[in-house]
């Protein structure tokens, strides 16, 4: 029923493509998370710490990035972000940079990622008791120090089943970049099915391949959960 | 002039309109072990938390060893620390104990009572260690020092946030209702500690409801009522002949 030799990594094999989409998802997925990582943590000790001007701004970040499909986002910030960037270097007269799609997916998916984790942390940073950043305020531990020892470690716990899933959510956002033409894995196996006809063989592998990645991330997070609250004496299934 | 070890005076706390503390002055000498008697409301746990300035107060000072905790007068007439560099190295002086324990769940409890000495008050990992192994064995959990917070009864986590304030050394140890959170049976096990460092001289002021613990510790014991200190004295005074009104009702509703 499949001509699997379709799928061998040396053409008329497509496998080399889909394997390098798979790449592309991948990248797309850790860097977009860790940027979303960064404005996450930023985020939340903005809206905690911030003054009321930098409160509003990420109040409005987070409302406007949740509020639009992500779609909707990808196409706006793809074009429209990468337009307004190269008008601002003109009016510095710097030449304009062709950014990568690789580059600009990344900085994409981070932005949107960045406005749920900001929430996910806030959340997780507020669910630390308080007696315990109060008990390093009165030994004398500076803010920095507390933020560092004290208030992201103990958040940790909190936070990892909301981390966990935006991961998850990272992976299968990657393949709203096929939109503007960036060849990630659904692009790949879009231009491997549609040049062979054999839709059923290719699309099946890419699912394959996402369930795959899907299957061994769950076994990391639960590694990663298992070490962190195995400390608070929590009964894990 | 002698220094004492702790001097307050005049301090007043203030929420708003409500006026917690409404004027106290205290001293504390080296060796003192004071205990903080009064009804709930009476601001004993707001006064002992304005000493490390977790509460700022709104009026007055606080001098430890001499040192006076600077502040400045903000535009709204609120005091806030004027110095955040002196007052964090004033506050790595002062243990304190907390009603709720407060360890960090992320760490064991050797890493707990390591983290200031190391963090801090820049002792090498090996000399806070041996410090540190030889605190939990003098409170009986050395065997428990690998151990999460989470696998400790109350009596037990207790024990370890003392060892925890002895670690730096402290000038002067606050306790802040230390046994109030814990079981009835549980109790007896921190008293005893806590007993054991009185006898030791070191100084120490103590928020409790334990009063024949007070009775039995303390040199000096003081009586607050409605934000002033309504009467104060040794425990003999205290508790055998009180001479206020507030504090005759509050000994008797106590027995």
């Amino acid at each position: 029923m499949f001509d699997i030799s379709l799928l061998s990594l040396t053409p008329p094999g497509w496998g080399a493509t889909l394997l390098d989409g798979f790449a592309n998802s991948l990248t797309l997925a850790s860097g977009g998370y860790a940027i979303g990582l960064l404005l996450g943590t930023a985020g939340a000790l903005g809206k905690l710490n911030g003054n009321a001007f930098f409160r509003e701004a990420l109040e409005t970040y987070t409302t406007v990035v949740r509020a639009v499909p992500e779609l909707v986002l990808i196409l706006f910030l793809y074009y429209a972000g990468t337009d307004a960037m190269n008008r601002l270097l003109a009016a510095l007269d710097i030449p304009a940079v062709d950014v990568g799609g690789l580059a600009a997916g990344i900085s994409v998916i981070g932005i949107v990622q960045g406005a749920y984790s900001t929430e996910v942390l806030r959340g997780a940073i507020l669910a630390v008791p308080y007696g315990q950043i109060e008990a390093a305020k009165a030994y004398g531990m500076s803010p920095l120090r507390i933020l560092w020892r004290i208030t992201l470690p103990a958040m940790l716990p909190f936070a990892i089943p909301g981390l966990a899933n935006l991961w998850l959510i990272a992976t299968k956002d990657t393949a709203l970049l096929a939109v503007v033409g960036f060849r990630e894995l659904a692009l790949a196996t879009r231009q491997a099915a549609g040049t062979t006809k054999d839709y059923m063989l290719f699309f099946t592998t890419a699912g394959a391949m996402y369930l795959a990645l899907t299957i061994v991330s769950s076994l990391v997070i639960k590694m990663v959960e298992r070490r962190v609250t195995r400390r608070l004496a929590v009964a894990h299934a | 002039m002698e220094t004492h070890a702790i001097e307050i005076s005049n301090l007043h706390k203030r929420y708003g309109r409500l006026e917690v503390l409404k004027g106290i002055s205290l001293t504390a000498n080296q060796g003192d072990v004071i205990s903080i008697i009064g009804g709930s409301g009476s601001g004993k746990s707001t006064f002992l938390r304005c000493i490390n300035f977790l509460e700022t107060p709104s009026e007055g000072s606080i001098r430890i060893h001499g040192e006076e905790i600077a502040v400045r007068r903000e535009k709204t007439g609120s005091l806030v620390p004027a110095d955040r560099r002196q007052l964090q190295r004033i506050r790595s002086q002062l243990g304190m104990v907390f009603q709720s324990f407060n360890l960090w769940p992320h760490m064991t409890v050797l890493q707990n009572v390591i983290e200031v000495p190391t963090q801090v008050l820049g002792l090498s990992r090996d000399q806070a260690t041996a410090t540190a192994e030889e605190l939990l064995r003098r409170v009986g959990l050395f065997e428990k020092r690998g151990v999460y917070p989470a696998f400790l009864s109350g009596g037990q986590q207790q024990r370890a946030a003392i060892a925890r304030a002895l670690a730096i050394q402290p000038l002067v140890t606050l306790f802040d209702e230390p046994t109030s959170a814990l079981d009835p049976e549980l109790v007896g096990e921190v008293l005893s500690v806590i007993r054991d460092l009185a006898r030791e001289k070191r100084t120490m002021i103590l928020v409790t409801h334990e009063m024949a613990f007070a009775r039995e510790v303390s040199t000096h014991v003081v009586f607050l009522h409605k934000g002033l200190i309504a009467e104060q004295g040794t425990p003999a005074e205290i508790f055998g002949s009180p001479r206020c009104e507030p504090l005759q009702k509050f000994i008797s509703s106590i027995r």
